[in-house]
């Protein structure tokens, strides 16, 4: 943050200062306020007794379960992929990087639709494998693996692109020199990586679950939506609000709208760390080794 | 070139190739393969079909507005949040993020709630004779919330690092403030403003949860690409359904290019500062 200059800076003036102000906190608390407010004033509209009610439904408790299940299985997996690509990336020269980098930053730019229809089309009954699976009697469409994939490939680079730019301005010399001094890899990676990587992998990890629960659009392709089975939490939501079920939809609403809550607390004391923002900007660079030193906050 | 002395490429890069390659490449493969087996003419039948024509406008024309939207709002939120302090702005900061954090369903029926002729905003504006909740300015408002934190958090950090001499100098030759915000900072904001444009657009071209509640959902009038590969999912019309998510995969592509190239364009102009 800069410090208090004593020349007036442009923009200083009282004037603009209180119109810009008054005019990011009057979008500020339409667009993003209100809604958080309107969410849990209507999760409590029938009052405490029927918010409780709505939330120990056996509907919606099977899909919070469906849900942390899903979280359970996708985020562990995508962690080790996260931490196995950045150190592939990070720590060799090999031909073909960039376009691994790019392969891995697709998910974020796709539609969840796309990824959706992208998974039907391999485990679909008109997909790639659909009939094979089928003939075998392995269920992934509209069942949980479906759902669990179609979590990982919106999530894909969550971890990947918060390691990539902070192990890339942090170089090989310290892992170079512990296995020169005969560590052995795993050693290096625990003892050496881990401890200056931890701050940006817990956030990747921490965004990518909040990603995992609250994931719509790719999952509600490839679960069918059956109540009570396949339904996840945002799903049911969807759900309970089309059924006009307006205070239940709320309900369950709410238990999300405090898991991005607790999001956004865990990402601005990891971001107190030197994790996140810090090294976010240099991901389109960093298939340079001379990337910029930005992320190299310790 | 520099002897490979680390352990682990064969597991790491091993691992990464085949998640990406199980996760990420073979479904996308697997949709452009099912989009081109159904032949040049019936693809173009298909994406050029009026409805399908119908949502591209919509989605397009809602995406720039609230680009747009974002691009005005965005800046003077990064201005404020970095020049500026008052109480309340770490909060302010923090919940930048929300849109980020908070999944697209809840969004989508909180702002659907906030906006229908019955919701707080709704009402006021309905006196207005403004209806937003079923209309284009509802899919609007739907994309400007979940594309929100991009164009802040692209323009911020750059912000933050702008060296004040820079300003103290075109104010010692007698520059206004606007004149030096138009000539001075503008110009060195606009790498960064640019890629946070085409990565908020990007996103709301693919939105999908956040608005079809709020949409209405009116084919030709308020119906988006998203929600018509989904309609013709439910028909069991794979084909078109293919065909018309590979146009939405293609222009992905094509936004995560320019994204890539302004974000490298951003860099290097940060870098060189």
């Amino acid at each position: 943050m800069n410090a208090q200059r004593k020349p007036p800076r442009i923009g200083d003036s009282p004037a603009i200062r209180r119109i810009l102000i008054a005019f990011v906190l009057f979008f500020g608390a339409i667009l993003v306020v209100a809604p958080l407010v309107v969410i849990f004033t209507q999760a409590f509209s029938q009052g405490f007794a029927a918010f409780v009610a709505n939330i120990v439904h056996p509907d919606t408790r099977h899909a919070i379960l469906l849900t942390v299940l899903t979280a359970l299985i996708a985020v562990p997996l995508n962690t080790a992929f996260g931490v196995a690509a950045a150190w592939a990336i990070t720590k060799f020269d090999f031909r073909g990087k960039r376009a691994l980098i790019v392969l891995i930053e697709i998910p974020f730019s796709i539609s969840p639709i796309v990824a959706g229809v992208a998974y039907l089309f391999v485990y679909g009954l008109q997909g790639l494998f659909g009939p094979a699976l089928q003939s075998a009697d392995i269920k992934i469409l509209f069942a949980l693996p479906g759902i669990v994939l179609a979590s990982m490939f919106v999530t894909a680079p969550f971890v990947a692109r918060e390691l990539i730019p902070l192990m890339q301005a942090q170089g090989r010399d310290l892992e170079e020199a512990a296995t020169s001094l005969g560590a052995s890899g795993w050693r290096t990676f625990l003892s050496v990586t881990l401890p200056n990587i931890r701050w940006a992998l817990l956030y990747g990890v921490v965004l990518c679950n909040a990603r995992v629960m609250g994931e719509f659009g790719a999952v509600s392709v490839v679960s069918g939506n059956i109540r009570g089975q396949t339904n996840t939490l945002p799903l049911h939501v969807e759900l309970l609000y089309h059924d006009y079920n307006t205070a239940g939809a709320f309900a369950a609403a709410s238990i999300l709208t405090l898991l991005a809550l607790v999001t956004i607390v865990a990402k601005v004391l990891l971001e107190k760390q030197g994790a996140g923002r810090a090294s976010r900007p240099a991901l389109a660079a960093s298939a340079k080794p001379a990337a910029s030193t930005e992320g190299a906050k310790p | 070139m520099r002897r490979r002395v680390l352990p682990g490429l064969p597991l790491s890069l091993g691992i990464t190739l085949f998640y990406a390659g199980l996760i990420i490449a073979l479904p996308i493969g697997a949709l452009i393969f099912k989009a081109a087996s159904l032949g040049p003419e019936e693809y173009w039948r298909i994406v050029t079909s009026g409805r399908a024509l119908a949502s591209y406008r919509v989605t397009v024309l809602a995406a720039l507005i609230a680009t747009v939207f974002n691009l005005v709002f965005g800046l003077a939120l990064a201005w404020v949040l970095v020049r500026y302090s008052f109480p309340g702005k770490r909060l302010l900061d923090a919940i930048v993020d929300l849109p980020f954090a908070l999944p697209t369903a809840v969004a989508g029926i909180a702002l659907t709630t906030l906006f229908a002729s019955n919701g707080w905003f709704g009402s006021l504006l309905a006196e207005a004779g403004i209806r937003v909740a079923y209309t284009p300015i509802g899919i609007m408002i739907a994309m400007a919330f979940t594309s929100l934190p991009f164009i802040v958090r692209t323009v911020q950090p750059v912000l933050e690092d702008l060296d004040p001499a820079l300003e103290e100098a075109a104010q010692s030759l007698g520059g206004t403030d606007g004149e030096i915000f138009r000539r001075v900072i503008l110009p060195l904001l606009t790498p960064a403003l640019l890629a946070g444009v085409s990565l908020s657009f990007a996103r709301s071209l693919g939105e999908f949860g956040a608005i079809i509640f709020i949409a209405g959902n009116q084919p030709f009038e308020t119906e988006i690409t998203a929600l018509l590969v989904f309609i013709r999912l439910e028909e069991y019309d794979y084909q078109a359904a293919a065909a018309i998510a590979s146009v939405l995969l293609f222009t992905a592509f094509l936004m995560l290019a320019a994204t890539n190239i302004l974000q490298a364009r951003a860099l290097r102009y940060t870098a060189r500062g």
